[in-house]
């Protein structure tokens, strides 16, 4: 029986023939594994850091050196020849499989994204330059040479094809890069458990060998079943872009993608802001408010967990406290953070002044009692497409939030577009009016959205602001006024008021918007 | 066996399996809240003590509802202030009471009332006195402050595996239900119209105000389904529309309910043809916001905890009132001139002897009651679903049930834990022989029967409950059956009897705030005239 063989006497002279044929398959289907870590390794550091040919380029130099290494390390591995190439499919099938999961996890958690990603490319390629010197010593007495060779070297080379041809063609477009690479990891632990048997002969006590195969099996199976959770396939199609980050919060589904040399941000699918041209939205959101309140010294921010309204207020030095009250503790952990978004809002969200509170905006602006009255407040909501948000636009919640303003404070409302849903925008600047506010709409293009909008406004009468920040991106004197003038397809329309118990603006930002899409 | 017991028993086989599955747990804890129906069963049996002294007083009300606060809180705008309010459970505000956990508070029955017009004067004031109504239009109409009134969305049905906006499917309908949909709201319309010689309206609230002209009267004469049968209504969804509303608001159904309600319920709180009916008002708490203003008007002469167990007049003019303290389990005695009785006709059958007789049997059995399974589920979150989102009223359309409101909508809480009201009318043709299957019910039984209800639309709303609480209501809703409306019991009833005034929604003939509130009013109208004649 084949379980007594000890491992002492494999590479003595009982041998047992072995299949030989079944042996080549597997050299085929290792080296359609191996190549598809390369590309997913690729193809994942040209999505998240740009510059695609770098990228590839140096992935395929780290990825050919390293199997070279591997190659020359074969040498050292003198005994139990067949057990270490089945340790070695499992090896790969752990590095390789979860290489994208990890690396998605690098990129949105740590600082080492590079390292982790070249060492993981470095660990693949090394065990994959193993696997082949290997299984040549193990058919070496069962083949003639030249026919092991020929045999094996050809079919890792159309092994290699076979993978290049369907890692574009069907794996990225119908599974993504986290899902191909977690089952070709299977796939690489099924040729470990497959060669157990084919290698029976020369294995030592192979229930423990193939126990070792099914945990690698479950730990790849669960990853996949998990994967769910970190991007929908369907979610691949909706979005232009690789998705690089997504999660499931009990409040919305936030989604990071990346691509044409920028990231974006979207809530429940909807796209809250483009690394690419978020300055203008957010420079016309709060500079604004700070030419009608110069000396303001209270800031209140509602939404706008990424922190990026608040980059903006840091600019003004006389700000001494920013409140920030965002529903979503994931989201301004995220901004506070992840290293993409830290960068890109400047730490804002650590600053000493600025304090985080997550809670739902209205509950809050209802029942606080800790904090003063605000100089600025600066509205940053999603766009009204469902009532837990039209709330927020209503004739209620302006009036509570009229209470936790001082007399001669300055509000900034984002209120959606102007062009794409005209009434949408007007209904928000009649409800602020019904509420007791002094208004002031204006807009500006902001690309990756639309041309947008937002409704300025006071407790009491103020003009039009002029001045604004020296060394801003976008706005500057004659910006600023420019804004405040609207084209005839944007100006005033009658709209009705948004109540708490009419909620007329969901359905009209629904209606709009449902002509563009 | 009694033919009546035999029926009432097998009536009670569907439930009593329920009460017999044992095994069945369930994930969370919950309990049954009440009513206290000990100390009834002990008038009963004649089983206490009779008080040992009678203390004089001028005016006791018996019954803390809304009537009975109405009364209490009439006596104090004028002044008056030698009465005492007795109730036997440990709060105020009868169908109207609240809870309160960590979560949210919540209605325990009774939870929204139509914004009133201008013309229900009683109720404009004590919402104005609540903080409700911010102005008034140039016509004097009452506007109110958009918190109070129901935010949006408003309704939502369960029906085909999802939720749709509002209580009646248009998706799907036919040329012909949509034809019949428009030509009922017509016939509404046309008696939202409709003035009398004196040139009231038909159906107007309170219903006092409303004409009492034959025509108005003959629509008592016949059900809300013969009358809808005779205008050739058929379209079920229609129908279906039409009995969950006398479900919801009456506790009866299409063929238990006079016609002359069923129509009241959609004209009477319409100003005009084509309007909107009225928009609601509601709280988390649901009417236990406007119990909280009653009580807190006349809560130094309120004590709960007293349960009146006997009312009997004396030669003297005088009434001795007896009642149980609860609390210390002793008897009370008062010697008062008049008593309000502000609970429900038939238990002032019960607690004033005199009164049984003289009335007799029939009378007190057209007051017959429907009984409610109410109960509040505590949520740790909310399950995920399909269609619309979450409303404040929550209907399933293939369901015995009334569905459920969310206690956090009004406070606009959209996440996180919440607590959901569910109703369930018992609208059986035998509203005695449903309660005593409601009452027979253990916590068990009653969570099942909530459970296995919501399960239609929420399959895993088990694993999100923390708690589930039961209020059964013995007498929830007065049933307006063909003919009670203009009975001449309702007038007799009405009628002050040996000292005692009565005040309660059921001498309207239908359960709403607003009757309530007014017979209230009017009982401590009576009972002042009477004072000041006997000094």
């Amino acid at each position: 029986m084949a379980e007594v063989d000890s491992a002492a006497s494999l590479d003595g002279a009982k041998r047992v023939p072995l299949n030989a044929s079944l042996l080549f398959i597997s050299v085929f289907l290792i080296a359609a594994c191996g190549l598809v870590y390369e590309l997913v390794a690729g193809t994942l550091a040209s999505y998240l850091l740009g510059d695609s040919v770098l990228q590839f380029s140096t992935v395929i130099g780290v990825y050919l050196s390293a199997m070279g290494l591997g190659s020359y390390l074969s040498k050292f591995i003198h005994r139990g020849l067949a057990q270490r190439f089945v340790d070695l499919e499992l090896a790969v099938a752990l590095v390789g499989g979860f290489s994208a999961p990890i690396l998605f996890q690098a990129f949105a958690h740590t600082h080492a994204f590079r390292p982790t990603l070249y060492g993981i490319v470095l660990a693949v390629g090394t065990l994959v330059g193993l696997e082949i010197p290997i299984l040549m010593r193990i058919l070496k007495d069962q083949v003639r040479f030249k026919d092991l060779v020929a045999g094996v070297l050809t079919l890792d080379y159309i092994g290699a094809l076979f993978a290049s041809l369907l890692f574009p063609l069907l794996l990225m477009p119908k599974l993504g890069l986290v899902r191909t690479s977690l089952l070709f990891g299977l796939l690489n632990a099924a040729v470990g458990l497959w060669s157990t048997f084919l290698l029976k002969s020369q294995l030592g006590t192979l229930r423990l060998i193939r126990m070792r195969c099914a945990v690698v099996l479950t730990l790849l199976a669960i990853g996949l079943a998990g994967a769910h959770k970190f991007t929908l396939a369907v979610e691949e199609e909706i979005f232009s872009d690789e998705i690089v980050y997504a999660k499931d919060t009990p409040y919305q589904r936030i989604v990071l993608t990346r691509g044409r040399g920028s990231f974006q941000l979207f809530l429940n699918g909807n796209l809250q802001f483009s690394s690419a041209d978020e300055y203008r939205y957010h420079e016309a959101l709060v500079h604004p408010a700070f030419a009608v309140k110069p000396d303001a010294k209270r800031i209140l921010v509602c939404g706008g967990g990424d922190g990026l309204a608040v980059r903006e207020i840091l600019k003004h030095p006389g700000v001494e406290r920013v409140v920030l009250v965002d529903l979503d503790p994931a989201m301004t952990d995220m901004a506070s953070h992840m290293p993409l978004l830290r960068e890109l809002n400047g730490k804002s969200l650590l600053d000493p002044r600025v304090k985080v509170i997550n809670a739902d905006a209205m509950v809050w602006v209802a029942e606080d009692r800790t904090e003063a009255p605000f100089d600025i407040a600066l509205v940053d909501f999603p766009d009204p497409n469902a009532y837990a948000l039209g709330k927020l636009y209503t004739t209620r919640f302006y009036k509570l939030l009229r209470r936790r303003l001082g007399p001669d404070a300055a509000v900034s409302v984002q209120s959606t577009s102007p062009l794409m849903a005209r009434k949408s925008f007007w209904c928000i600047n009649a409800t602020m009016e019904a509420a007791g506010f002094q208004t002031r709409p204006y807009h500006l293009a902001v690309p990756s959205f639309a041309v947008w909008g937002y409704v300025l406004a006071s407790p009491r009468a103020f003009d039009v602001p002029r001045q604004t920040l020296p060394d801003l991106r976008y706005l500057s004197d004659e910006a600023m006024t420019a804004m405040f003038a609207f084209p005839k397809d944007m100006d005033r329309v009658p709209a009705e008021v948004n109540r708490l118990d009419n909620q007329v603006l969901v359905h009209l930002y629904t209606r709009e918007w449902k002509r563009w899409s | 066996m009694k033919r009546r017991t035999i029926l009432s028993t097998a009536a009670a086989l569907p439930f009593a399996g329920l009460a017999c599955k044992r095994g069945r747990k369930f994930p969370f804890e919950g309990e049954l809240l009440g009513p206290s129906l000990e100390l009834g069963h002990h008038v009963r049996d004649g089983a206490l003590p009779e008080p040992a002294f009678f203390q004089p007083i001028d005016v006791v009300i018996v019954g803390g509802g809304i009537a009975g606060l109405s009364a209490a809180r009439h006596f104090e705008g004028l002044g008056f202030k030698n009465y005492l309010l007795l109730e036997l459970e440990s709060g105020v505000g009868g169908t109207s009471r609240s809870g309160k956990n960590g979560v949210s508070a919540y209605p325990l029955a009774a939870h929204y009332v139509p914004a009133p017009t201008k013309d229900l004067t009683h109720l404009v004031k004590l919402l104005d006195e609540a903080g409700v109504i911010e102005g008034y239009d140039a016509k004097g109409e009452p506007l109110f402050a958009e918190q109070h009134l129901v935010r949006g969305p408003d309704e939502r049905i369960f029906f085909h595996g999802q939720w749709w906006e509002g209580l009646y499917l248009h998706a799907g309908e036919s040329t012909e239900d949509a034809r019949q949909y428009r030509a009922f709201f017509q016939e509404i319309d046309r008696w939202t119209l409709w003035r009398d010689t004196k040139g009231r309206k038909a159906f107007t609230l309170p219903r006092s105000l409303g004409s009492d002209a034959p025509e108005v009267r003959a629509l008592d004469t016949l059900s809300f389904k013969a009358w809808l049968e005779a205008r050739g209504f058929s379209s079920e969804r229609l129908l279906w529309l039409l009995d969950y509303a006398v479900r919801d608001d009456f506790g009866s159904r299409l063929d238990t309910t006079s016609a002359w309600a069923g129509i009241f319920y959609f004209a009477a709180r319409k100003q005009g043809p084509g309007e909107e009916s009225r928009p609601l008002l509601t709280w988390p708490e649901g009417n236990g916001f406007l119990v909280r203003h009653l009580f807190n008007s006349c809560k130094s002469r309120v004590r709960t905890g007293h349960g009146v167990t006997r009312v009997e007049p004396q030669k003297d003019g005088t009434l001795r009132v007896s009642a149980w303290c609860t609390r210390e389990n002793r008897a009370v005695g008062f010697a008062a001139k008049r008593v309000v009785f502000a609970g429900p006709v038939q238990m002032a059958g019960r607690v004033v002897p005199a009164l049984q007789k003289a009335r007799g049997k029939a009378f007190f059995e057209a007051f017959a009651a429907t009984p409610w399974l109410v109960a509040n589920l505590t949520l740790r979150n909310r399950p995920a679903e399909h269609g619309f989102p979450l409303a404040w009223d929550n209907v399933i359309r293939q369901s015995e049930g009334l569905g459920y409101v969310v206690a956090t909508h009004q406070s606009l809480r959209d996440h996180g834990p919440t607590v959901w009201t569910y109703y369930h009318a018992l609208a059986g043709p035998d509203p005695k022989a449903d309660w005593l299957k409601l009452a027979a019910m253990d916590w068990r039984a009653c969570a099942a029967l909530v459970v296995d209800d919501l399960k239609k639309a929420h399959p895993d709303i088990e694993t999100h409950l923390a708690r589930l609480d039961v209020m059964r209501w013995g007498h929830a809703m007065i049933r307006p059956r063909p003919g009670l409306l203009w009975s001449p019991l309702l007038d007799l009833a009405r009628q002050p009897f040996q000292g005692v005034h009565f005040a309660h929604s059921d001498l309207s003939g239908l359960a709403l705030f607003e009757e309530a509130q007014d017979h209230g009013i009017r009982a401590a109208e009576e009972v002042m005239a009477a004072l000041q004649h006997q000094p």
